[in-house]
């Protein structure tokens, strides 16, 4: 494999609380490569967000280092791009002006209004939003929204995507089409992915390697599972699948055998 | 009131999240699901009737109370000869016989101007210092002691204060305006900055987009409608205190013609001018409060 993107080096996070330091994280070690599809899951308040987070440098770890391309990861920036789990479009703006505010500050620089526009349109059309321009948020349903978050990080062209929880908001059936919706354009794109999940069905359907956290305080990476599935994937193919059932078995065993809540 | 909005602000994202499969159920106040409209307009209504009633019988009990009052008080006049006294006012509101005798409406006019201005320069000094104060810790610390001090403080106190300075009694009533004005435009700007979502603010991190940017695409939008509550609340309190404050300063106004009237004895022409006064800031008050739901973002922020 190529020299990895992202590098976790021994990271730790401590929070420091009026109740005193709270350390969420302690020894994580992570390599991510180029193209690789990556899921975070684990208990909730394990401390998913917190390592996605200091990925994206919106936080900065209290011990070790993040690197990106080998360089410290001191904040974060559109190379990065974030899909956050509800969704943060600006209500003020339409979907097209939500997604263009992020394609001119990348190549505002270099392309002109036009091209500008071209782009916006093509992120929204990716994610079948093309209809949805000039609505805003408000009159739109929650999965078009996410929607069009996703279209807003892609339309940067990052090197890395980082999601965290992007479709936990959203009912099954939503749920499942943008899961597919994803694929497609993880396949066109070949963009390399962080992803946050509790849903073991998401994170083995979409990842190339599951990263599984122990439970808080002081969480660490308790196990990483590799899953290899053919790509494409397909959802249907893969209910009968007996590789697919032994994966999720695997991730279902660590977070409800090993790691199961202490008193829930 | 602005802990108002705040809690508004906060519990709508979230709300239109959860009900995010079908098409925004969460904002009844835009959309009406199409599915049963009958009952609830037939419910509309009758609340609507009911409030109207309520409305009726009490601006009716509060005229039945004048009545009294002006049966059993000797030269205090009554609503049939105050009426008469509002036709006579109202037929020619925009007469000009001079600066000591102009209509009903030029005084309100004047009075509308002063707090216009006054008010107006409150804004411009008031919601960059309420950014100012909204953004920067230390700023807040600043100013927290002096507002928390001057702010209790009657207007009127600052009016000796405009006439030695400004040696006019014109720019000391404008003064006296700006003064009331300026405190809930810092505090309601600058809370309204502190309650900017972290995740509108992340945004522009992950953006990495220019201070510039940030201040005029995110943090003034998400900023409007709490500017808009203190907007309000200014203007409010600048109607209150524009008839006092010209009740001492003289000159063309609805608060000096209140105290012309009263060294005339016409008490009827005071009454009329208290319901003017009160019709204005119902107005004043009415249209921002449309302006303020215009720029509401349907719930959402
Ligand atoms: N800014 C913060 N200050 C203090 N504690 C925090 C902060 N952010 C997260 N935490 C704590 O860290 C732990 C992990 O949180 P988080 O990463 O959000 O969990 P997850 O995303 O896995 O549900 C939780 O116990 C949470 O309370
Ligand atoms: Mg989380």
């Amino acid at each position: 494999m190529n020299a990895p993107i992202v590098k976790v080096e021994r990271v730790g996070m401590r929070f420091d609380t009026n109740k005193g330091p709270f350390v969420a994280l302690r020894d994580i070690d992570l390599e991510i490569a180029r193209g690789e599809f990556v899921s975070l899951i684990g208990h909730s308040g394990c401390g998913k967000s917190t390592l996605l987070n200091l990925i994206a440098g919106l936080t900065l770890p209290t011990e070790g280092v993040c690197l990106c391309n080998g360089r410290e990861i001191g904040g974060p920036g559109p190379e990065r791009a974030v899909v956050f789990q509800n969704h943060s479009l600006l209500p003020w703006m339409t979907c097209f002006e939500n997604v263009y505010l992020a394609v001119e500050r990348v190549f505002g620089g270099t392309e002109s209004k036009a091209q500008l526009k071209a782009r916006t349109r093509a992120a929204l059309e990716m994610v079948h939003m093309d209809h949805a321009l000039q609505k805003y948020p408000n009159e739109i349903s929650g999965g078009m929204k996410q929607r069009v978050g996703i279209a807003r990080a892609f339309a940067m062209e990052p090197q890395i995507l980082l999601m965290d929880e992007p479709f936990g908001a959203l009912d099954a059936l939503t749920r499942a089409s943008l899961q597919d919706e994803l694929m497609g354009v993880m396949a066109k794109t070949g963009a390399t992915v962080v992803m946050v999940t509790h849903d073991v069905d998401e994170a083995v359907l979409l990842s190339n390697r599951v990263v599984m956290m122990t439970n808080g305080p002081a969480a660490t990476i308790g196990e990483i599972l590799e899953v290899k599935l053919d790509t494409p994937r397909e959802r249907l193919k893969l209910a009968h699948d007996p590789a697919f059932a032994e994966y999720r078995a695997a991730v279902m065993e660590f977070l409800y055998q090993k790691q199961m809540k202490k008193a829930a | 009131m602005s802990t108002l909005t705040l809690s508004a602000a906060d519990a709508a994202p979230e709300k239109v999240d959860k009900a995010a499969p079908a098409a925004t159920p969460a904002t009844p106040a835009t959309h009406t699901p199409p599915a049963a409209p009958a009952p609830r307009s037939r419910g509309f209504s009758l609340q609507w009737l009911r409030t109207l009633i309520a409305a009726v019988s009490g601006i009716g009990a509060l005229v039945a109370v004048w009545w009294m009052v002006a049966d059993t008080v000797d030269s205090f006049p009554g609503p049939i000869p105050t009426w008469h006294a509002a036709v006579e006012l109202f037929a020619d509101p925009f007469y000009n016989n001079g600066p000591n005798d102009m209509g009903i409406g030029w005084n309100v006019l004047y009075s509308l101007e002063r707090v216009g201005i006054g008010f107006g320069l409150a804004a411009l000094v008031g919601i960059p210092a309420g950014f100012l104060v909204g953004r920067f810790g230390f700023m807040r610390s600043a100013s927290e002691p002096v507002i928390s001090l001057l702010r209790p403080v009657s207007p009127l106190a600052w009016l000796p204060i405009g006439l030695l300075v400004f040696r006019d009694a014109n720019l000391a009533a404008i003064w006296v305006i700006f003064i009331c004005s300026i405190w809930p435009m810092i505090i309601n700007t600058a809370a309204g900055v502190r309650a900017v979502p972290q995740d509108y603010l992340n945004v522009a991190r992950v953006l990495a987009l220019s201070e510039w940017k940030i201040v005029t695409r995110i943090l003034f939008p998400a900023v409007l409608p709490h500017i808009l509550t203190g907007v309000r609340l200014a203007v409010g309190t600048a109607w209150l205190v524009i008839v006092a404050a010209e009740m001492l300063t003289g000159g063309i106004g609805i608060g000096f013609w209140v105290w012309d009237e009263w060294n005339n004895l016409s008490v009827e022409h005071i009454l009329v001018a208290i319901l003017v006064i009160g019709v204005v800031g119902l107005a004043l008050e009415y249209a921002l409060l449309w302006l303020a739901k215009r720029f509401s973002y349907g719930g959402t922020v």
